[in-house]
């Protein structure tokens, strides 16, 4: 889960990270007010999880309440790289003297964490990567050594910090980590980490990705999900603990196997090239033990969304069996009854199969139409949703 | 020969007393597997029976390994308890751990491989996996048994239902070994040790390899090809359609700006002399065309 600026803010508070005063507004009213308990001048910045907001003119500086409201007013309902902000985040503002760079993530690569600093901060890392190398420190972090006082300044002095700032940004460093490790962070990010004209060190603006699978030993995690931005059919799926994307296509896809389904989306997309460019609407795993309710649940999500055309079923039996999940779908259809409008295809293969595909047969169900293989199930589907 | 489990492999469950554990280890009985026990903290000194076979339950790993001779685990314990598991089979020098819990955090899957590479005496696969298997040798995970039989072809993939569906099509060829490697961002073993290990098996004669988006080491397996193996390889990838910053079903199956992608790994493949098929049957009958069967 990607947090929110201001979610990240909040969290190095949380561990002691120096941070400047600040406070979230959905309205232009609550701007004003958080300015006036702010004081001075204030920037007012929209939340959105994505980059490249300041460009799209979502960062402004206020010169005082009344501003910070004009301007919130402005930020508010605009739309950056299709996101909408329905929060703005008022921060003081601060004399910068110095922006540097600083971040922990997971190094998937090389399956351990990583630390990349930077004297030359405020701009995409990416970018420095690629114009300045050599200004970017790349430190791996042993995942059970961690990062001590001595690692820290390690680092430090390889990223080349001016050595009137190196104490400091070691100890943020520190509690970067700590953060890291006890939030179950996959990545946190400083850009940037700035050194005020009285010298201080402050962390002015942050990424934090955390873990969801470490979800049990956070309860504290889910409020931090903006439920308003999330798909409602992606959140009805969540409620009956489904795996469903939403997707920007006609035909609904339902399999078992996040790797299978992935294939599915490809197979059909590809199918769709010959139909009018026909593309998924979703993506959405059963898992391996396909039960009637289950396949009654996926197919009600699926089915409720108006962009579907056509349903793909396509499950492999491996542990589960054929026969289980067609009575599945045929119990699935009894469940749904007349909500049940939309054409599906179905290809079962692996354990069971024969059975499988008879009791599909026997049903006769007037929405259900089998193939015999993955790609002829997806053609047939691609060619309903064209329809 | 087959690669990492063969008919020596003597296995215990760790997780056996549960109910995945109960249920798989039923499996990979019936499949001729040679179980010899189980490991459940405080449940030490129990016998359970499974289907006739009367298997020891012990406390520690290195407890069951010093009284079965075992050499290979199976790990079907739950996230939560997942990581003090592996790291009990690492501190007792297990030579093979296959983790098939899903769900583990990221920080406990890189502490117990960080903990492993310093042991330097256990390979981990996973987590995230259905395991692997060397058809009528050794089953360890949860890879049906009775898809196909033991052939000349050796997989390697990221995904499990696409293993299955994989071994499906070239049901009438056979496998070496099947090795589902996992779907999360950290895993023990990699495409490139499964495609070192097929290159060195002599009964390894052409080789599958599965990937989906999420990382680079698909990319990194393409350079491993060019400068290493001889035999011939063809791939699959999954998620061209996957939309950028949503994970997709496994943890690490994720599109992260422009790194990660379907294309890029396909790219690459193909840059390295890789057949890449644009579906899993196509896939299958690019492997055909190079055995002419």
């Amino acid at each position: 889960m990607d947090l929110y600026e201001y979610q990240a803010r909040d969290l190095f508070e949380k561990h002691g990270l120096p941070v400047l005063a600040a406070a979230i507004a959905t309205t232009a009213e609550e701007a004003h007010a958080a300015a006036i308990k702010i004081g001075g001048k204030v920037v007012v910045k929209a939340q959105v999880k994505v980059g490249g907001r300041g460009k799209a003119g979502g960062v402004k500086l206020a010169l005082d309440a009344d501003d910070a409201r004009e301007k919130a007013e402005a930020i508010l309902g605009m739309v950056i790289k299709g996101h909408i902000v329905r929060t703005v985040m008022i921060a003081a503002a601060a004399p910068i003297e110095s922006e540097y760079y600083l971040s922990i993530l997971l190094d998937r690569s090389n399956r351990t964490f990583l630390v990349m600093a930077s004297v030359a901060g405020g701009m995409e890392i990416e970018e420095v990567a690629h114009t300045a190398p050599e200004k970017l420190a790349k430190i791996p972090v042993d995942a059970n050594a961690g990062i001590d006082l001595a690692k820290a300044q390690e680092i430090v002095k390889a990223a080349q910090f001016p050595s009137d700032v190196a104490e400091q940004v070691a100890h943020v460093l520190l509690k970067v980590w700590e953060l890291f490790k006890s939030e179950d962070a996959t990545l946190v990010e400083i850009n940037p980490l700035v050194k005020t004209s009285d010298g201080k060190i402050i962390a002015l603006d942050g990424k934090v990705t955390l873990d969801d699978n470490a979800g049990f030993r956070h309860p504290d995690h889910e409020a931090l999900v903006d439920h308003a931005a999330t798909n409602a059919l992606e959140a009805l799926a969540k409620e009956k603990d489904l795996n469903y994307v939403k997707l920007d296509g006609h035909v609904g896809i339902i399999g078992n196997g996040a790797g299978l389904v992935m294939s599915t989306l490809d197979v059909v997309a590809y199918a769709g090239e010959k139909h009018g460019g026909v593309r998924p609407a979703n993506f959405l795993d059963i898992g391996g033990g396909a039960s009637a309710q289950v396949m009654a649940d996926g197919l009600s999500i699926i089915l409720g969304d108006p962009d579907v055309k056509s349903v793909f079923v396509n499950v492999f039996g491996g542990i589960t069996a054929c026969d289980a999940v067609a009575n599945g779908i045929v119990q699935a259809l009894e469940l749904l009854g007349p909500k049940a409008t939309k054409p599906i295809v179905v290809r079962l293969d692996g354990n069971n199969v024969i059975e499988g595909r008879a009791i599909l047969a026997k049903a006769a169900h007037p929405l259900i139409e089998q193939a015999e293989t993955m790609d002829g199930a997806a053609n047939r589907a691609a060619e309903l949703a064209a329809k | 020969m087959s690669i990492f489990i063969n008919e020596k492999s003597l296995v215990i469950v760790q997780g056996m007393t549960g109910g995945e554990g109960t249920k798989h280890t039923r499996r990979m009985l019936a499949a001729g597997t040679k179980i010899v026990g189980g490991v459940t903290p405080g449940k030490g000194g129990q016998v359970v029976d499974i289907d006739g076979h009367a298997l020891p339950v012990f406390n520690t790993v290195a407890e069951a390994m010093a009284s079965t001779g075992a050499n290979t685990s199976v790990v079907f314990v739950p996230p939560k308890f997942a990581k003090a598991a592996v790291v009990d089979a690492i501190d007792a020098l297990m030579p093979l751990v296959v983790v098939i819990t899903e769900g583990i955090p990221v920080h406990d899957s890189a502490s117990f491989y960080a903990h492993a590479v310093s042991k330097g005496t256990t390979q981990i696969i996973g987590p995230n996996c259905p395991g692997l298997i060397s058809p009528g040798k050794s089953n360890v995970g949860i890879i049906p048994a009775d898809i196909t039989a033991s052939g000349p072809i050796g997989l390697v993939s990221k995904s499990g239902t696409l293993t299955y569906q994989m071994m499906y099509e070239l049901r009438d060829i056979g496998f070496s070994t099947a090795v589902g490697i996992g779907g999360d961002p950290v895993i023990g073993t990699t495409h490139i040790d499964c495609l070192r290990a097929f290159q060195d098996d002599p009964d390894t004669t052409a080789i599958v390899m599965i990937g989906e988006i999420g990382g680079d080491a698909e990319e990194r397996a393409a350079a491993f090809i060019s400068e290493y193996v001889t035999k011939p390889v063809v791939g699959y990838v999954a998620g061209f359609t996957a939309p950028e910053g949503k994970t997709m079903g496994h943890a690490g199956a994720i599109v992260s700006g422009s790194s990660g992608t379907a294309q890029g790994k396909k790219d690459a493949l193909e840059a390295a002399g890789v057949k890449v098929g644009q579906t899993p049957s196509e896939t299958a009958q690019l492997l055909r065309d190079i055995l002419g069967r």
